[in-house]
C-alpha cells in the first residue's frame, strides 16, 4: 500500500519532519498535547499543529523539575523540550486537561526559552449551558491570543477551510477503521496506530489527501479480502504510546477492531459544522465527543461507550492500557470494570509506566486473555 | 546537643479541648441529621459552603474526615481495601481513604453521615472531580460539580462570567434538592461571618510573626478544622476570637510555641498526618519552630477578592483564585512573601505523592526560593495519609542534615 511508510517515517522521525516542513512550507510551528486543541484555530492562523506525546529517549532533565510520581507522558514532553529537540517549536499550547497537564503548562512557561506559550483554560464539565458558552469564549480567546501571537488575521473563512480539511482527515481515518472493522487483516495494527499518530504530526492539507487514497485503496481490497478467524479485541486507555501492544496482540491471535483512545477514535470522532459561525462549531464538537476521563458529562457514559463499542465492533473482549500515575483514567478504571463485567465482556488492564512490563510477561497475559475471550 | 524533647514541646493550649468539643458536636448534629429532618452536603474542601449553611444544610468533608483517619493512623487499611476494589495505591489516600470507608463505614468515627447531595469544585484539584463521580454512582445522589478554571497567569472576564453563572446554579440546585428557598438575608449574614471568621483566621496566623511565635503549624494543622468545615457561623467567629486573643497575649508575653526557638520554617503541601506528633518533635530537637505555612492559610489566602457587600457576587472570584488554583510561578511569589513575613530560615516542603497539583512545581519553587532569598530548602517525600510511604529514618536524617545547612546558612555551624 501507498503512503503507509510516510505515515511510519513521519512518526518515527517527527522533529525532522517538523523541521523539514517549516523549512520548505515557511509555517510556524505550533505544539500542543491533548486532543481537545481546536487544531483548525491554529490551522487558520497559517500555522502547523504538531502534537508532542513524550519521549523514547533516557530522562535526564525533566527529573529535576517533576517527581517520580508523574506519568510517563508529561515527564516525556518536558524532556523534549527540556532537551531543545522540540525547539524548531515556535509557540506551545496547553489546553486544561488533568492536574498534572496543567502544571506541565506552569514548568513549561516557566523553563523553556523557545517559542511563545498560551494556555487555552477549557471547562471540566461539558454538560451546562454556562459551560458551553464558556467554551465558547475560550475559544474566542484563543483564536485572539494566537492572531496577537503570529501577528496575523485569522478570517471566519480560513476558519471553515481548517474545519473543511479536518472533517475530511476524520472521516478517512473513520472509513479506514470501518474497513479494518471488518477486515483487520487488510491492515496491520501498527500502521494503523502510525496513521492516527501521523494525522497530528503531518500537514494536513497533505495528510487529508493521502488518507483519502489510504482509504480508497483498502476499499478496494476488501473485494479479495476473504475472512480470517480472529479474536477480535477493543483497545481503550488514555493514549497509545507503544505500538509494539498491537503486534503482540496480533500474534496472540487477536485483531484490534477499534479502540477508545485519544490517539484513535477520540480524535477523528464527530465532525464540525463548517457553517456560519465556526468557533462556535469547533465549540460544539469538542463538547459533544466523546469524553476524556479529566472531563465531566455525565456519570457512566464511558462506560456506556464503551460497551456499545464492543457491542457494535463485536468485539469478545477490552484491554485497557493505564498509563502509570493516569489519575483521571485509574478513578474509572474500577466502575468500566465492573460495568464490563455486568455486561459480561472479559476485559485486561495492562499498566505501562514509560516502557510495557517485560516482554515474556505481557506476552503470556495477552494469550491468556485472548484464550479466555 | 543536649535533648530539651520534652520541656520544649508546645505547651498544652486550652483551646484544643473547646475545638474537639466542637468538633464532636458537629460531627454528632451531622451524623443524627436524618433524625433532625436535616439534609447532608459532601462537600470539598475549598467549595463556596456558605449558602449550605445559610440553608441549614449540613456540610461534611471527606477531606476533614480523610485528615481524621490519616491522624488516627487508620489510612494504611482504608488505602488497601481500596486498593482491592480496584482503584490504584497511586490515586489520591484521602479518596481511597473516603471511597472504600464509605463501604464499610470504618474510620476513627465509623464512617460519614450518607449524603443528600455532593457539591464539588475543582479548584483545589482535578481529582475531587473523579472522586466525587464515583460517591454520585455509590450513593446515587445529586452532584453539583463548581467548575473554577485554574487562573495561570490571569483571571480573565470569561473566567469570571463562568464562574459568578455557577454561583447562581449552585444557589438552584440546593434549592432544587432542599426543597426550600435561599434567604438572602441570611445568606448576607453568612457571607458576613464567613468572611470574618478568614479574617480572624488571618490574624491568628499572623501571631506567628512574634518572636518567639506562639503557635506552629502543627497548631494551625489542628485548628484548621473550624476554617474549613464551619465558617460562615457564629460559634466558629467566636472561637477564633478567643484564639486569637490568647495566641496575641502569648505572643506579648514571650510564651513561644517552642520556648527555646532559634529557627523559623515555613511548611508547604498538606501536613503528614500520621506524624504530627512526631514531626513536631524533631523540629523542637533543633529548636526550630514551624511559624508559617502555605495550607491553612489557602483559607484566607483569597480573601483581598472578597466584596464583604456583595459576599456570593464575588465570592466566585475568591473561590477561583485560591493559592493551589493558579500558575506555580504565583504560588512561589506567595512563598517568597510568606519569607519575608514571617522571618523565615528555612522551607520544608513535603512532596506528597496525594497531591499532584500542589507538588508539581515544588522542585521548581525550590530553585526559586534559594535563587531569590538564599534559604535552604528540605524536601521530604512522603504522603499524607498513607504511611507507607514514609520512611522514618530517612526523614530524621534528612531533617538534621537539613537543620545543620539551616545553621551553616546563619553561620552558626
Amino acid at each position: 500500500m501507498n503512503h503507509l511508510d510516510e505515515y511510519r517515517q513521519a512518526v518515527s522521525e517527527s522533529a525532522d519532519y517538523a523541521r523539514q516542513l517549516k523549512k520548505e512550507s515557511g509555517r510556524k510551528i505550533i505544539g500542543y498535547t491533548c486532543s481537545y486543541t481546536p487544531e483548525e484555530v491554529i490551522m487558520a492562523a497559517g500555522a502547523h499543529p504538531m502534537r508532542l506525546f513524550g519521549t523514547k529517549q533516557h530522562i535526564s532533565l525533566a527529573d529535576s523539575h517533576l517527581q517520580s510520581y508523574c506519568c510517563s507522558v508529561v515527564r516525556g514532553i518536558l524532556e523534549e523540550g527540556l532537551s531543545r529537540r522540540v525547539d524548531y517549536l515556535d509557540g506551545m499550547v496547553f489546553p486544561h486537561t488533568c492536574d498534572t497537564m496543567q502544571r506541565l503548562s506552569d514548568i513549561w512557561r516557566m523553563n523553556i526559552p523557545f517559542g511563545f506559550h498560551l494556555d487555552i483554560i477549557l471547562p471540566v464539565k461539558l454538560n451546562t449551558a454556562s459551560a458551553k458558552d464558556y467554551m465558547i469564549d475560550v475559544l474566542k480567546k484563543f483564536r485572539d491570543d494566537l492572531s496577537r501571537k503570529l501577528n496575523v488575521e485569522i478570517s471566519d473563512d480560513d476558519l471553515q477551510k481548517a474545519i473543511t480539511t479536518m472533517n475530511a482527515i476524520r472521516r478517512s481515518i473513520r472509513t479506514i477503521y470501518d474497513i479494518r472493522s471488518q477486515h483487520p487483516h487488510l491492515l496491520p495494527g501498527e500502521d494503523l496506530y502510525n496513521i492516527v499518530r501521523a494525522s497530528m504530526i503531518m500537514d494536513r492539507v497533505k495528510l487529508a489527501g493521502m488518507l483519502a487514497e489510504t482509504a480508497a485503496e483498502l476499499q478496494k481490497m476488501v473485494a479479495g479480502a476473504g475472512s480470517v478467524s480472529v479474536k477480535r479485541i477493543l483497545l481503550a486507555g488514555g493514549m497509545c504510546n507503544q505500538p509494539d501492544v498491537y503486534t503482540m496482540i496480533e500474534e496472540a491471535g487477536g485483531a484490534i477492531v477499534w479502540d477508545d483512545f485519544c490517539t484513535g477514535a477520540r480524535y477523528f470522532t464527530g465532525l464540525t459544522d463548517a457553517g456560519n459561525n465556526p468557533v462556535s462549531s469547533i465549540g460544539e464538537r469538542l463538547m459533544n465527543r466523546v469524553v476524556c476521563p479529566a472531563k465531566h458529562t455525565d456519570l457512566d457514559g464511558r462506560a456506556q461507550h464503551i460497551i456499545r463499542l464492543a457491542k457494535e465492533k463485536n468485539a469478545g473482549g477490552v484491554i485497557f492500557l493505564m498509563f502509570k500515575f493516569c489519575d483521571p483514567h485509574a478513578f474509572d478504571y474500577p466502575y468500566l470494570k465492573e460495568y464490563l463485567e455486568k455486561a459480561g465482556i472479559p476485559l485486561l488492564a495492562v499498566e505501562i509506566d514509560d516502557s510495557l512490563p517485560a516482554g515474556g510477561q505481557l506476552q503470556t497475559r495477552l494469550e491468556a486473555f485472548l484464550e479466555m475471550v | 546537643m543536649t535533648d530539651h524533647t520534652q520541656d520544649n514541646e508546645k505547651k498544652a493550649v486550652n483551646f484544643e479541648k473547646r475545638m474537639r468539643d466542637i468538633m464532636t458536636t458537629y460531627y454528632i448534629d451531622a451524623k443524627t441529621a436524618r433524625q433532625n429532618h436535616k439534609k447532608v452536603a459532601w462537600i470539598t474542601s475549598g467549595g463556596p459552603v456558605e449558602p449550605l449553611i445559610a440553608m441549614d444544610i449540613i456540610p461534611v468533608y471527606p477531606e476533614n474526615h480523610g485528615a481524621m483517619i490519616g491522624a488516627s493512623k487508620m489510612g494504611v487499611d482504608l488505602c488497601k481495601k481500596a486498593e482491592e476494589m480496584g482503584y490504584s495505591s497511586d490515586l489520591c489516600s484521602y479518596a481511597r481513604c473516603d471511597i472504600s470507608c464509605a463501604t464499610v463505614n470504618g474510620g476513627p468515627i465509623g464512617g460519614l453521615p450518607e449524603p443528600d447531595m455532593l457539591v464539588c469544585c475543582n479548584n483545589i484539584c482535578g481529582t475531587v472531580l473523579k472522586w466525587y463521580e464515583v460517591q454520585a454512582r455509590y450513593f446515587k445522589v445529586p452532584l453539583f460539580i463548581f467548575d473554577t478554571p485554574i487562573v495561570h497567569t490571569e483571571f480573565t472576564p470569561e473566567i469570571k462570567t463562568y464562574v459568578q453563572r455557577q454561583m447562581e446554579e449552585y444557589v438552584l440546585f440546593l434549592e432544587g434538592v432542599s426543597g426550600r428557598k435561599l434567604d438572602w438575608d441570611r445568606m448576607m449574614e453568612v457571607g458576613r461571618l464567613s468572611v470574618e471568621a478568614q479574617m480572624l483566621w488571618q490574624d491568628i496566623l499572623d501571631t506567628t510573626i512574634s518572636r518567639p511565635s506562639p503557635l506552629s503549624a502543627f497548631d494551625a494543622f489542628f485548628f484548621l478544622a473550624l476554617i474549613v468545615t464551619l465558617r460562615g457561623t457564629r460559634e466558629t467567629v467566636d472561637f477564633y476570637q478567643g484564639l486569637r486573643d490568647e495566641m496575641r497575649r502569648r505572643a506579648s508575653e514571650g510564651q513561644g510555641a517552642i520556648p527555646r526557638e532559634r529557627y523559623r520554617l515555613l511548611w508547604d503541601n498538606l501536613p503528614i498526618w500520621y506524624r504530627l506528633k512526631w514531626l513536631s518533635r524533631e523540629f523542637a530537637k533543633h529548636d526550630a519552630c514551624l511559624v508559617a505555612d502555605t495550607y491553612t492559610s489557602a483559607w484566607c489566602g483569597s480573601l483581598k477578592y472578597v466584596d464583604p457587600k456583595d459576599f456570593l457576587g464575588s465570592a466566585a472570584e475568591s473561590y477561583a483564585r485560591i493559592y493551589l488554583n493558579q500558575g506555580v510561578d504565583q504560588m512561589a511569589e506567595t512563598i517568597l512573601s510568606m519569607i519575608d513575613k514571617y522571618g523565615a530560615d528555612g522551607i520544608v516542603m513535603h512532596s506528597n505523592r496525594s497531591c499532584k497539583p500542589y507538588s508539581f512545581g515544588q522542585y521548581d519553587i525550590q530553585k526559586i526560593v534559594q535563587r531569590e532569598r538564599g534559604i535552604p530548602s528540605l524536601m521530604l517525600e512522603a504522603d499524607m495519609c498513607d504511611e507507607r510511604s514514609f520512611s522514618e529514618a530517612q526523614v530524621q536524617t534528612r531533617i538534621d542534615a537539613f537543620m545543620e545547612m539551616i545553621r551553616a546558612n546563619k553561620g552558626e555551624a
